[in-house]
């Protein structure tokens, strides 16, 4: 379970996570969203510490990571969390099998002998078949997402934080995508954090649904919740408005980064 | 004045800045290095890529190098003595003592310094850093430690390899050019070269495969702002390594003086 408690994160003046607490149940799928630039990638970030909050406390299976862990310490609290990177961030000086097998040979005790077998199975729990030798620079952008995703869950972690699993991708990719999210939520019972704002995305694959606005979370519940919300925030996301600069842009504040 | 006194402050703190966090990146290394099994693969292919693939401008910048030192001072000697004197003694104590040592220095660090600069800045602009850290290992240990230690055993090697072919240049043109005997010349390097003197050359250049590690992977970590800010920090790693290297060539030598490593 992770328990975020009074969480703050600032970028010099401006309060990009104000004073935010959430719990998030094991086994739960729970999305962020929020317009570009509200802080939700801030929000998975500060999670693993890859973005060191201000204050607050994030307790993940009953430890803060917040609290006094020395390099080592919070290397091995970040091995229960996969990360899909909205870029996919695979490491392009290796192939796609060297990616995959990258988390297994430095985190695990696996004997090298399965690391084929291991990286064959998680290619094809993804829906790709035949790639293991190709380079990062022959993929296109679904492919490497899928491949990342690949990377992720190879080495078996508790909790995945998808940060725009579907962003930059065609309707049919997207898709695929959200389809393997919840493949995944189903075969291998993680607990998900998606942070997104393709509403398609998180309406089919959450348990809840949170909304980020002025750093804090301005309405949490389910996706039917969501929908009938009466939030102003909420509704202007579902109608497009915030985007598209409609009925509730004049309410709306922009966070200034 | 105003505008003076606030540069000048901005760029200490920068300075102050930048200390600390070099700091804390060599406390990393050191950490990790004893605490982690070292990347032999890693370290192999890092070799490779700074010490074998600059072997050959390193040869070729050190062979004229050779040459043109002993066309010089050839000539020189011939117009205030008649005859070329102790061109084997001059060519070979300059670059086996000065002239390898910082040659192979600044060619690894425009070559491969500023390689593995912009390696580390482009992983770290497509978030490759980031997913080391959330896949709970760490990028000292992966990336830094095997650059680091391919550093420093490349650099000293490629030093005793540009000594024996700087010495080579300058045999070849004071043999065929100058009319030196052979004999003469091989009989110039030797009688006056000591171990010592050897190792004078040698042991700097581990002092400079440290700056040049330490400055091409702090710039590459440090990069921000997409493709502009890895041509900046390209430039800067270059740019700083070589300064540095040049201006420390000399504190280093005044201290090996002292110590007696002449």
């Amino acid at each position: 379970m992770i328990e975020v408690r009074n969480l703050v994160k600032k970028y010099k003046d401006n309060i990009v996570l104000n004073d935010i607490s959430i719990d998030i149940s094991d086994g739960e799928m729970f999305s962020v969203m929020g317009p570009s630039g509200c802080g939700k990638s801030t929000f998975i970030k500060c999670l693993v510490r890859l973005v060191e909050p201000d204050g607050g406390k994030i307790i993940v299976d009953g430890k803060n990571i917040l609290d006094g862990l020395n390099e080592f310490e919070l290397a091995k609290s970040r091995r229960k969390f996969g990360y899909l990177f909205q870029g996919g961030a695979l490491f392009d000086s290796l192939n796609v099998m060297e990616n995959i097998c990258f988390g297994l040979k430095y985190l695990t005790d696996i004997d090298p002998s399965k690391y084929e077998r291991i990286a064959k199975e998680k290619l094809s729990l993804v829906g790709l078949h035949n790639v293991e030798e190709l380079e990062i620079s022959e993929l296109s952008g679904g492919m490497k997402k899928r491949v990342s995703l690949a990377r992720v869950i190879a080495t078996e972690p508790k909790y995945i934080l998808y940060d725009e699993p579907t962003t930059g991708l065609d309707p049919v990719i997207s898709e695929t995508i959200s389809g393997l999210i919840l493949d995944m939520q189903k075969k291998l019972d993680i607990t998900s954090i998606v942070v997104t704002h393709d509403l398609k995305l998180a309406f089919s694959v959450s348990d809840r649904i949170a909304m980020l606005h002025s750093g804090k979370f301005d309405f949490v519940g389910t996706p039917d919740d969501f929908k009938k919300s009466d939030n102003s925030i909420v509704k202007s996301f579902i109608n497009d408005s915030v985007l598209d600069g409609n009925n509730y842009k004049k309410d709306y504040k922009y966070p200034k980064n | 004045m105003k505008y003076f006194s606030h540069r000048l402050g901005h760029n200490f703190i920068q300075l102050v800045n930048t200390i600390g966090k070099v700091s804390y990146m060599l406390k990393s290394v050191t950490v990790w290095l004893f605490k982690s099994r070292l990347e032999y693969e890693e370290i192999m292919k890092q070799a490779v890529r700074i010490g074998f693939d600059s072997l050959i401008v390193v040869c070729l910048v050190n062979f004229f190098t050779g040459m043109v030192l002993a066309l010089q001072t050839g000539y020189s000697s011939k117009n205030l003595f008649n005859e070329p004197l102790y061109i084997g003694t001059i060519v070979g104590f300059s670059i086996i003592k000065e002239l390898a040592p910082v040659l192979t220095c600044i060619v690894v660090a425009g070559r491969a310094g500023a390689a593995v600069t912009a390696e580390i800045g482009t992983m770290k602009v497509t978030e490759q850093l980031d997913a080391l850290h959330a896949l709970g290992t760490n990028p000292t240990r992966y990336l830094l430690i095997p650059r680091y230690i391919a550093f420093m055993i490349t650099i000293p090697i490629l030093t005793v390899f540009a000594d024996f072919v700087g010495i080579s240049g300058g045999f070849i043109v004071s043999v065929v050019k100058l009319g030196v005997p052979s004999t003469v010349y091989w009989n110039d390097v030797f009688t006056f070269m000591e171990i010592s003197s050897f190792m004078h050359g040698f042991l700097k250049t581990l002092f400079f495969a440290f700056i040049i590690a330490t400055v091409s992977c702090y710039k590459g970590l440090e990069i921000s702002g997409g493709a502009e800010g890895v041509r900046k920090a390209t430039t800067e790693s270059v740019v700083t390594s070589m300064v540095l290297v040049l201006v420390l060539d000399y504190f280093i030598s005044a201290a090996f003086v002292l110590v007696g490593i002449i």
